[in-house]
């Protein structure tokens, strides 16, 4: 057990806090970085691409800094951004999801074409994957596109695209394939958001806000070569960064904020001359979370011990997202608890407290335990990859089919 | 920076696996439960072989010399085999006593002994943790009067290290007139705990440091309770997902059944980050005191709400079977059941890490 990175780390740590000293004034406000990035914003993301605080690993080729890979420094990064509560570079599904695909499966026309301008900030991305009939069972998705003079001609129906209505560019799950089994029917397009045939409807979700949209389309035409990998291998395209979205949801950093938050807020609180941390009933449900977060954290150290070591994570990995989001849902559960009566207040009702966001949150993070793969989808990898316990009996013989007809 | 354990801990775990993968079967188990023993002299013979009765001991005084974080690894993988032998007390908690608040010439005479196994300690410093039933010991006429309940690895012991009230610590010899050593049946039987009736007994006392020796036995109790239950949970585990693979019903291996599956995904990922928890608190206990205490609730505290759901749960996947004596898993059960109590239930340990954090006071 060592928990020190060592002195050339801590001399990148240093390195890491001057920059922050003599830069945060140019960071813009957290409250800022909308779908889509204003120019403080992009600015802000231009200088941490200049210094390598951001698309650290991304070739200078195709817009990045183009270090090598160095998980180390890639989590002091994190961590003094988030000690110093500046907001690090952009992150947004084009940067964490299409890049890392088009760099591994991608031409070189498509990564010059569209990496840089995406890590910039220039280029707005939504992802087009789940329909209304295709979520934790995505690959049944009916999209279609039927080809017709070098054109994909696409109808269907889309739905969760976040920033769907600021996007230029959509990556999007279309089935190319009509009598192939599901997996293999599937390809993975890109194309912009303004064609005709395209619409956009706000999804309103149970907060009250449109977090997410659903996108519509009506023969919307779009180059055949405007498509990454080859025709029929979307699935296997779109997989290769399904696990980026879930290490996305799982930081460890995020959980200890939303706990100092808590407790500020349990100190605040007041109920008649007491606070509400004196209450030795929430207390208590306030130190059970305090535990739990800190298992987590200790987890996530050993999982970057384990990947600078090649190993992939293993079982301490693949609870991630299951744990976390729903330790984060019971983060503002207590928060909402420990308001008492006012904990129902909401939006921008008279004494509300911090705006609603513990309501919101405690709202939205149960999305996010539904979305990115559901709580039941993940207790199904976790046991299957994890413990190597049998697939549903049906599944398994559907799953052997698809492999067989894709190989 | 490295996060986790040393190829030599990796293998000081393997080496107590094996050992006890011979000795310590559970046939063997039951065979010492049944005898109403919680001590093997086999499977502590073949620790003492390996070194284990002196692992806390330095080496100036023939022992291993070794850390927690390494007394975790042991721990561990006795929960796993659900060992019926004497540790937490007489191996780590006796001689750390010494080590933090004996005199050289106390160390010099019992921390040999205690290597050699010639000397057996016994270990009562619950009452610092909460009195229960009135019993407290103080000293009345130069000699220890009152109770001390819940003395650990009590069963052979000829010594003991004993907290009075004001937490300090004192050696008592078991055969000393004013003793009355009184055994007590808990649920689990692989490991033994009793309560010291004292009248006036004669005592060596350690050095009053303000308590502060028993706090660090209690902080290094907690860890290796937890450290315990960890290996325990992890064995239970690893039964229902073997039994889910065998077990048909509806012409299935039950562990393709969701409903079954997703008992044994919620245990793993639950259980998993335990691991990283005990580490890091012993890995605190050993070079980072300021956060020492405050880990070690969250070890014990977390460990104990996760294996009682654990030791629960895997009971549950084995069904009826899970129920009988026949298969033994009661035994894992039991030892979280008594690993969850032992110096603090969570509860109790939360409301310390809340006192230790000021989080009582509504200040900043």
């Amino acid at each position: 057990m060592n928990l020190e990175y060592g002195p050339e780390y801590e001399r990148f740590r240093d390195e890491v806090r001057d920059f922050l000293a003599g830069n945060r004034h140019r960071a813009p406000h957290a409250s800022q970085r909308a779908a889509r990035p204003d120019a403080a914003a992009v600015a802000w993301q231009k200088l941490l691409i200049e210094h390598g605080y951001t698309a650290r690993t991304i070739p200078r080729e195709y817009g990045g800094y183009g270090a090598e890979p160095d998980i180390l420094k890639a989590r002091i990064i994190a961590e003094e951004f988030a000690r110093a509560g500046v907001p690090a570079g952009l992150s947004n599904q084009g940067i964490s999801m299409l890049v890392p695909t088009l760099l591994e499966l991608g031409t070189e026309e498509q990564k010059r074409r569209w990496i840089e301008p995406t890590l910039r900030g220039e280029i707005v991305w939504c992802q087009g994957y789940s329909e209304p009939g295709a979520g934790s069972d995505l690959a049944s998705l009916r999209t279609s596109a039927r080809e017709e003079d070098g054109h994909f001609v696409i109808n269907g129906q889309k739905i969760w695209t976040s920033t769907a209505r600021q996007a230029d560019m959509i990556f999007c799950l279309v089935r190319t394939e009509a009598e192939a089994p599901k997996h293999a029917g599937i390809s993975y397009l890109i194309f912009p958001m303004d064609l005709p045939g395209i619409e956009v409807r706000p999804l309103k979700t149970m907060t009250g806000h449109a977090e997410f949209n659903e996108t519509f389309f009506t023969d919307v035409r779009v180059p055949v070569d405007q498509i990454v990998g080859q025709r029929g291998q979307g699935w296997f395209v779109a997989n290769a960064t399904l696990g980026h979205e879930r290490g996305m949801l799982g930081d460890p950093d995020a959980l200890e904020n939303r706990l100092l938050a808590l407790i500020r807020l349990m100190r605040d609180e007041r109920v008649g001359s007491a606070r509400a941390i004196e209450d030795p009933v929430l207390r208590d449900r306030l130190v059970a979370l305090q535990a739990e977060v800190a298992a987590m954290k200790y987890n996530g150290m050993r999982v970057l011990s384990n990947q600078l070591k090649g190993d992939a994570g293993g079982m301490a990995k693949l609870i991630v997202k299951l744990q976390s989001c729903e330790l984060a849902h019971q983060i503002s559960a207590l928060a909402i608890d420990a308001m008492g009566e006012m904990g129902i207040l909401y939006s921008d009702s008279p004494r509300v407290r911090e705006g609603g966001t513990w309501q919101w949150n405690y709202m939205f993070q149960l999305g996010l335990i539904i979305g990115g793969g559901t709580a039941q989808i993940q207790k199904n990898i976790i046991a299957e990859r994890g413990l190597d316990m049998p697939r549903e009996p049906r599944l398994a013989l559907a799953s052997a089919e698809g492999r067989k007809d894709v190989a | 920076m490295d996060f986790g354990l040393s190829s030599e801990q990796e293998m000081l775990g393997e080496a107590v696996r094996r050992c006890l993968a011979e000795t310590c079967p559970l046939d063997h188990v039951r065979f010492c439960v049944d005898a109403g023993s919680a001590v093997s002299d086999r499977v502590m013979a073949a620790l003492h072989e390996i070194g284990l009765t002196g692992l806390m001991v330095p080496e100036a005084h023939g022992g291993l010399g070794m850390t927690m974080l390494d007394a975790a690894v042991v721990a561990e993988q006795l929960g796993r085999a659900v060992a019926p032998v004497p540790f937490l007390g007489r191996s780590v908690l006796a001689p750390l006593a010494l080590m933090l608040a004996g005199s050289p010439a106390q160390q010099a005479d019992w921390l040999p002994r205690i290597a050699s196994g010639a000397a057996r300690f016994g270990v009562a410093i619950a009452g610092i943790v909460e009195e229960r039933d009135g019993a407290s010991v103080r000293i009345e006429d130069g000699g220890l009067t009152g109770t001390a309940l819940f003395a650990l690895d009590f069963e052979g012991a000829d010594h003991f290290i004993v907290a009075d009230a004001s937490g300090r610590l004192h050696l008592l010899a078991a055969a000393t007139t004013g003793v009355e050593p009184i055994a007590l049946q808990t649920i689990d039987a692989t490991r033994s705990v009793g309560e010291l009736r004292l009248t006036g007994a004669a005592a060596e006392p350690l050095a009053d440091d303000g308590g502060l020796a028993t706090r660090r036995l209690r902080d290094a109790g907690r860890i290796l309770l937890a450290a315990d239950s960890l290996g325990a949970g992890e064995a239970m585990i690893e039964q229902a997902v073997a039994y889910a693979a065998e077990r048909e019903q509806f012409g299935r291996v039950i562990g393709s059944f969701q409903a079954v599956k997703h008992m044994c995904a919620e245990m793993a990922a639950r259980h998993e980050p335990c691991r990283a928890l005990v580490w890091y608190a012993a890995h605190a206990f050993d070079v980072l005191p300021d956060e020492a205490a405050l880990t070690a609730c969250f070890a014990k505290s977390h460990t104990g709400e996760v294996h009682r759901f654990v030791a629960r749960t895997a009971t549950e996947v084995h069904g009826g079977m899970g129920f009988t004596d026949l298969l033994g898993l009661h035994f894992w059960f039991k030892r979280i059941g008594f690993d969850r109590q032992l110096l603090g239930g969570p509860e109790r340990v939360r409301a310390e890490a809340a006192q230790l954090q000021g989080l009582n006071a509504a200040t900043r």
